[in-house]
């Protein structure tokens, strides 16, 4: 591509001076409807939650004889919010989540550690066998396989025990590895090789010096793969039935059944899920936005 | 599942170091390092590699297995069929006609993208609230994807908000059961799958946009270009990879579908995919094998869309300084 397909023969001060009045109408215009989508957009993002937080702070009665877009009586009813974690099960929900999230966590993070600097740091003879497995595995989408994974799972005595999700979140987890590996070439080979010298042994060496460099892309698998499995509802749904076993996901979904049209309780039940994401979100923005970034496009 | 997880820009990135870095100074030393500790590599790799072995491998061969087989997922024998699976995919309409359902997707993703390539473009410029405006595209993504359903159920609901809405602008006329009605269901899950992943399509343009050098923006102001022509001649070109791989993780997620209609409907009304199909097939309807037949139509076709998109798009750095 060429800019100079757009610069004219005249020079380039007189055709501004002549096209200056236009041009300022028409930026006044271009401004106002680029604010105007943006406006728009974020009243689309908005409106469907706000109504939803309205919702989950009414009285069955407001909800079944009110609109939508009726202001709960009382903005600090929580009624709703009780019901929902008591006979909701949202407590027991959280703390599934949290067990299989923070087992899941630190084994990915040290499993796709490993991994990586297994792959980056030594040279043997299956090494390219090994990266090509990699390879290969990201392009079968997991969705496709379900039906025989479960088999397996099954085999392994793994069915609706919190094994299987932590077992399959850090099986197919290969993105992390490669977010480590990126990482991990960035770090100097003299420091791990100085540290060989004077004798530290590659666990050593992985323990005390790359595990702590690596701090910063530990950050961000913990970030995506954290949210990944906070929100993931497809594994927990197929491999732990049983009701004691309910994560967030599968709690939720259960509210369909005898909540049923209590719109106001299923609602609180929807905000309390999402309130930890948004408090994450705002607390971690840069990081997250950079872990996206980073873990998908490079 | 329907998670745009990035396939094809990470098969590059894992390619490994190439052979000149390894021969950097200090090659000496790294190979005395090599031939003390040749078996230190794989003791690191044995629970990375046994994981990925188990629960990818095995069961994509097992798939393949399954699929030539009546097998029910529960009796201890597997009768061997043949291709008879296959056939009975390619001649019932049934089985195979829900893929015409992700055409709505791929509909809602080409508006998905073309959304998202306006709003990172403008967001990438000098804004007011640009942070916030930002935070509000991005977030449905991150919601959980159960939340999102019922969010969108609430939304749909008979005089709910969706209905409301149209009430308060006066267009009530347009109501109707959003969900209940086969000519609408389907907009409707693809409207809320559109919602939900506009973020992840934001944030990738945006990053993508922001690593264009500004300098050349100014070379382009000087030269008279307006912001459509940055749009068209810098920006557009400079991010083509990342908008050519977007393209590819819609049509493979479009195609496999679930969360959003599986918690939504349950199938009902027309609004069955692919994804919900198969699991029916394979959990409720005890029809192992014919849901792997159909999990091996739908691994060979995302397959296929993906050869095709690398050479359509090679994984090429794009070079614009």
């Amino acid at each position: 591509m060429s800019l100079t397909d757009f610069r004219s023969t005249e020079a380039p001060a007189a055709r501004r001076a002549r096209t200056n009045r236009t041009e300022i109408v028409g930026g006044r215009i271009a401004v106002t409807l680029k604010y105007l989508s943006l406006v728009l957009a974020s009243v689309v993002v908005l409106l469907p939650l706000l109504v939803l937080l309205m919702a989950s702070l009414k009285t069955n009665d407001e909800y079944v004889n009110g609109e939508p877009f009726d202001a709960p009586g009382n903005w600090f009813n929580l009624d709703n919010y009780v019901t929902a974690f008591t006979e909701g099960g949202m407590l027991r929900a959280f703390v599934n989540t949290s067990i299989i999230l923070v087992v899941s966590l630190v084994g990915t993070v040290l499993i796709g550690s490993m991994a990586a600097y297994a792959l980056d740091r030594f040279e043997f003879r299956l090494r390219k066998t090994i990266i090509l497995l990699f390879l290969l595995a990201t392009l079968v989408p997991g969705v496709t396989t379900q039906v025989a994974t479960f088999q397996v799972v099954n085999n392994l005595g793994l069915f609706n025990t919190r094994w299987s999700a932590i077992a399959l979140f850090l099986g197919t987890d290969i993105i992390s590895i490669y977010i480590f590996q990126q990482f991990l070439r960035s770090i100097p080979r003299e420091l791990d090789e100085s540290a060989a010298i004077e004798g530290a042994s590659s666990l050593t060496i992985y323990f005390r010096i790359i595990l702590p460099l690596l701090k910063p892309a530990i950050a961000t698998v913990v970030i995506i793969k954290g949210i990944t499995i906070y929100n993931e509802f497809f594994i927990p749904f197929l491999y732990m039935p049983d009701r004691d076993l309910g994560v967030i996901s599968t709690s939720l979904f259960r509210f369909k059944g005898p909540f049923g049209a209590q719109w106001e309780v299923i609602s609180a039940g929807v905000i309390l899920v999402i309130v930890p994401t948004l408090v994450v979100f705002l607390l971690l923005q840069r990081f997250i936005y950079n872990g996206f970034t980073s873990g998908a496009t490079k | 599942m329907a998670t745009p997880t990035n396939t094809a820009s990470r098969v590059s990135g894992l390619s490994g170091a190439t052979p000149a870095r390894r021969l950097g100074p200090g090659g000496r030393r790294r190979q005395g390092l090599r031939r003390r500790k040749t078996i230190t590599p794989y003791l690191f790799l044995i629970a990375p590699v046994a994981l990925l072995v188990v629960f990818t491998y095995v069961p994509v061969v097992n798939m393949f297995g399954y699929s030539v087989t009546s097998w029910n997922g529960l009796s201890p024998s597997k009768e061997f069929i043949g291709a008879d699976n296959y056939i009975e995919i390619a001649t019932r309409p049934e089985l195979f006609g829900v893929l015409r359902v992700s055409l709505y997707y791929i509909g809602a993703s080409v508006i998905q993208i073309v959304l998202a390539l306006y709003f990172a473009t403008v967001l990438s410029f000098n804004v007011r609230f640009r942070n916030f405006f930002k935070g509000i595209i991005f977030f449905p993504y991150l919601i959980n994807g159960v939340a999102i359903a019922m969010v969108f159920l609430y939304f749909f609901e008979p005089g709910g908000t969706l209905d409301s809405t149209l009430n308060a602008i006066g267009l009530g006329d347009l109501s109707r059961q959003w969900l209940g009605d086969p000519g609408t269901i389907n907009y409707s899950l693809a409207g809320t799958s559109l919602w939900r992943y506009l973020g992840l399509n934001f944030v990738l343009f945006l990053g993508a946009i922001q690593s264009i050098p500004a300098q050349l923006y100014e070379a382009a102001e000087i030269d008279g270009a307006n912001r459509w022509h940055q749009f068209r001649f810098l920006i557009l070109p400079g991010i083509r990879p990342i908008v050519g791989l977007s393209c590819i993780l819609a049509i493979s997620g479009s195609l496999s579908v679930f969360e959003i209609p599986y918690i939504m409907t349950g199938g009902a009304n027309g609004s069955e995919t692919f994804v919900t199909q198969t699991v029916f097939m394979a959990f409720k309807a005890y029809k192992v094998g014919l849901a792997s037949a159909m999990a091996v139509v739908l691994l060979l076709i995302i397959l296929l869309i993906t050869w095709v998109q690398r050479r359509v798009v090679p994984d090429e750095k794009v070079n614009l300084s």
